[in-house]
């Protein structure tokens, strides 16, 4: 995979030792995947095992395999959210899109994810929409913000 | 920019401290306010202000807190300025400019001697805090 | 450098951001312009002040003015009468519950009052992208008297001397494990700092990045200079993603003055550090799996010994430290370990800083001493319980950590009292639970945590945690029986004792602590199949007072349009009633009453 973007990200992480969760994460978000081709070529150029990178790839849980959707909605679940019924939440967000946590829409315009506390708790419930967070979030508010995000 | 030396991480420090010591909040041993009411600020109340500031970086003066209120019902005297100093009743300066504004600051601010030919009276209307 | 009559400080801690925090700042500026204040008043971003609940929190210094809850829309208001006219606006100062006054400054807040400052000495007043400020508030001091008059050891003995203890959980004393780090064998050394705060429910550490990026560089720079290393890293958690661009901005500054790089302070000292940014694994924030993490391998435990100190980062010595304890260090430095040593309880040095969140009126983040009771921090300083309900339980330590009761909330918090009662002082997440909520479906919910973040190389871990989950999702549905209470007992004390790290380990004190102290709870799932919070819904039976619901409703019909399972009956301006063959028990219809008229039982 020639891309340049890839290659930049290569270039950029391989000069810092500890720093290849780094590039992975660069790729992921250039990408919003790891896309095959681009754990080859970062398997050829920094000679590293692609059975390595696989296993880094479906070990930590920020990275997808699979393409993502335009947008991702994480939900928290966080203790503080849990206690504000942020699982209701969770339910909600599936009813609405017609998926379940770690599924993608059809049209690839939304992942459902769940999150571990982006710590403002004093907020919960908290749902992220791509990087935003929203604070103190109802059945009503999710709704309203998935239809500004679908327009 | 050059790598710091002791010495100038010390210098650094020196120059930057003034900026963040306001921030800090704290006890005063005065507080001195200049009316900026609509008749204030026409009458010249910015250059009281632009003046006090000046004597306040001049002495770096970190006990002294600046602010501001608005008119203080006596038009024709402003620009206008109360200076109270903590334990002590305010005293209220009318008919301002740079220069008495300065003088007040460095007499009755910081040397404690109210400027009698400035003052108008003892006394201050109350705020809210 | 101008001095400015008036600063403007604008929380930008995530919470603040969320809530609009650079909108208000843009609002400032465009006023202050329009004012012609600019010359007197400057607008300054700061890291998290802590009182999340209030947010976006603004403080107009030196008067020391709180403002809360600010919208765009307040600001031209607020600047003409107050930067202006110097009249402070009420309206906008933060109230207490029940009194009718508001409070204009900040420090006479309850919420404030309690606190010491010594980790969080710089929130609110510096802006955390300008190393300049942090300077100004003797920043890098500290590391200036450490290079010019102390020896490595020297720094090692005021650390220990100051009883400092490891503020990520364990609570192991700092200068001993830094002097293991110097005593171990190897040419190159590391020291790292632990950012990957990943109890759900706890944001300290984040918090702290925010606010004060430069006082953990010091800190670490300090520690290198102690063990001998010359390498660092700042391993954040990618869910935080300001802190990762305030920690990589402070770099980049600190290596611009030569505070981090060759030769620091022309003293022959190197020292570096990069960022490393976790990726959505609990478990990365255990030491022996971090270190794993950033050798580009999968982020699994290994058993210890050998320790990290002797054998860590590619086999070198290596001293992890968490955030906050990092940010203790300069402070101990520059005042000395006899003034830090004053604070605190006999075994518990300082102050700890908490996350208050959950059912609490005053959510957000506060540094108290050692030895404050859990009921002072919850009363007296974050406000007492939301919607004045009745307390039931405050959760701390996150996942392992313990659900301590209304009994336990004289316990003063300190490293010993909270291990004893069940719990642990953990990073110092703190998260309240009222009578709405369910201590069966916490642990469960805990429990559920852990086995979704157990990495599967131990067995105990992984099959234990699993059965655990199991039985308790079994009891929240109604269908467990009182020998599972002792079978629940059982194997948390296996997983306890044969677990490889300390997630497993650790994992089963929420249930431990709940069978303890609410063991009344479980019971009532078991043998009268309810839920006494009403929070296991599947236990619920939901019906709807018919009378309530047209006379004080006029049979609106929101419930019907909103069940998802046409278990209701009924039409617009006519009583409803549920179908109980129907109900999914979904609990929909209770949330979405706006009329009190669906019950629940």
């Amino acid at each position: 995979m020639k891309d340049e973007r890839l290659i930049e990200a290569i270039e950029k992480h391989s000069q810092i030792e500890g720093s290849l969760l780094n590039l992975l994460q660069e790729v992921q978000q250039k990408f919003n995947y790891l896309p095959k081709e681009a754990l080859q070529e970062i398997s050829d150029e920094m000679n590293i095992p692609l059975s390595r990178l696989y296993s880094i790839a479906t070990f930590f849980k920020n990275f997808s395999l699979t393409p993502r959707g335009k947008h991702s909605i994480h939900v928290c679940m966080g203790t503080a959210c849990q206690i504000w019924g942020g699982q209701k939440l969770v339910e909600r967000v599936g009813e609405l899109l017609n998926i379940k946590p770690g599924e993608t829409t059809e049209d690839l315009s939304f992942t459902l994810d769940t999150i571990n506390c982006p710590g403002t708790c004093g907020l919960a419930p908290v749902v992220m929409m791509d990087k935003e967070i929203h604070g103190k979030v109802t059945r009503d508010k999710v709704a309203a913000l998935i239809k500004k995000y679908q327009g | 920019m050059p790598k710091l030396t002791l010495k100038d991480l010390q210098k650094k420090r020196e120059e930057v401290k003034k900026s963040v010591i306001l921030r800090e909040g704290g006890d005063y041993k005065a507080k001195v306010t200049v009316h900026m009411g609509t008749c204030g600020i026409a009458a010249g109340a910015r250059k009281i202000m632009d003046s006090l500031l000046a004597e306040v970086e001049k002495f770096d003066a970190r006990d002294v807190l600046v602010t501001t209120s608005g008119c203080a019902g006596l038009c024709s005297r402003e620009p206008m300025a109360t200076v109270e100093l903590v334990g002590k009743a305010p005293v209220k300066y009318v008919d301002l400019d740079a220069e008495k504004m300065k003088k007040i600051f460095e007499e009755h601010v910081q040397g404690g001697n109210i400027v009698t030919e400035y003052a108008l009276a003892y006394g201050s209307e109350k705020t809210s805090y | 450098m101008a001095s400015y009559r008036l600063n403007i400080m604008i929380c930008a801690g995530t919470g603040c951001v969320s809530n609009r925090a650079f909108q208000i700042r843009e609002a400032f500026d465009k006023e202050i312009r329009k004012n012609s204040l600019e010359k007197e008043v400057l607008t300054v971003m700061t890291g998290c002040n802590g009182f999340c609940a209030a947010g976006p929190i603004v403080i107009v210094q030196p008067e020391g003015i709180f403002y809360q809850k600010l919208t765009v829309k307040d600001i031209p208001f607020l600047v003409e009468e107050h930067f202006l006219k110097g009249r402070p606006v009420k309206k906008f100062m933060y109230t207490p519950p029940k009194e009718t006054e508001p409070i204009p400054k900040m420090n006479d807040i309850s919420f404030f009052q309690k606190q010491v400052l010594i980790a969080l000495r710089n929130k609110g007043i510096i802006d955390p992208e300008a190393i300049d400020d942090y300077i100004a508030r003797d920043g890098y001091a500290a590391l200036s008297k450490i290079l010019s008059k102390m020896k490595p050891q020297d720094v090692i003995a005021e650390i220990k001397k100051s009883g400092l203890r490891g503020r990520g959980g364990g609570g192991f004393p700092t200068g001993l494990k830094w002097e293991l780090a110097r005593k171990a064998e190897g040419e190159q050394k590391y020291v790292i700092c632990n950012a990957d705060e990943g109890d759900p429910g706890a944001f300290m550490d984040r918090s702290i990045v925010e606010a004060d990026p430069h006082t953990i560089l010091e800190g670490m720079t300090i520690g290198a200079y102690a063990i001998g290393a010359s390498k660092g890293f700042v391993y954040v958690r990618s869910e935080y993603p300001l802190a990762v661009e305030r920690m990589h901005n402070a770099i980049a500054q600190s290596k611009e003055y030569g505070l981090l790089g060759d030769n620091i302070l022309e003293s022959g000292f190197n020292f570096d550090v990069d960022v490393i940014q976790g990726a959505g694994v609990f478990v990365c924030g255990e030491e022996t799996s971090m270190i794993a993490s950033i050798e580009g391998k999968i982020g699994e435990p290994k058993p210890r010994p050998p320790y990290p100190v002797e054998k860590g980062l590619w086999g070198s010595p290596t001293n992890i430290n968490n955030v906050e304890t990092w940010a203790n260090v300069p402070a101990i430095i520059l005042r000395g370990s006899d003034w830090f040593s004053k604070i605190g309880t006999k075994t518990s040095k300082g102050t700890k800083v908490f996350s208050v969140a959950g059912k609490i009126k005053d959510a957000g983040l506060v540094e108290v001493p050692m030895g404050l009771t859990l009921g002072e921090i919850i009363y007296d300083v974050a406000g007492g319980i939301h919607s004045d309900k009745k307390f039931k339980a405050v959760l701390i330590g996150g996942p392992s950590g313990g659900c301590l009761p209304a009994d336990c909330l004289g316990l003063p918090v300190d490293y010993e009292s909270l291990t004893k009662a069940g719990a642990m002082m953990g990073s110092g997440g703190l998260v309240v639970a009222d009578e709405d909520n369910c201590m069966v479906e916490m642990a469960r919910y805990f429990l559920n945590f852990t086995k979704d973040e157990s990495c599967g190389k131990c067995t105990p871990c992984r099959e234990g945690n699993a059965a655990m989950l199991d039985i308790l999702t079994r009891i929240t549905q109604g269908e467990g029986t009182m020998e599972d209470l002792d079978l629940l007992e059982d194997l948390a004390h296996a997983i306890k004792d044969t677990a490889l790290c300390g997630l497993g380990n650790t994992a089963p004190n929420p249930v431990l602590t709940t069978l303890r102290y609410f063991r009344d709870e479980y019971i009532a799932h078991i043998k009268d199949k309810k839920c006494p919070a009403h929070e296991c819904r599947q236990l619920n039976t939901y019906t709807i007072d018919e009378e309530r619901c047209v006379s004080e409703g006029h049979g609106c019909d929101v419930c019907r349009r909103n069940c998802a399972y046409d278990a209701i009956m009924g039409e617009k301006g006519k009583a409803h009633r549920i179908n109980q063959d129907k109900c999914a028990k979904c609990g929909v219809c209770y949330e979405v009453c706006k009329f009190a008229a669906v019950k629940v039982d």
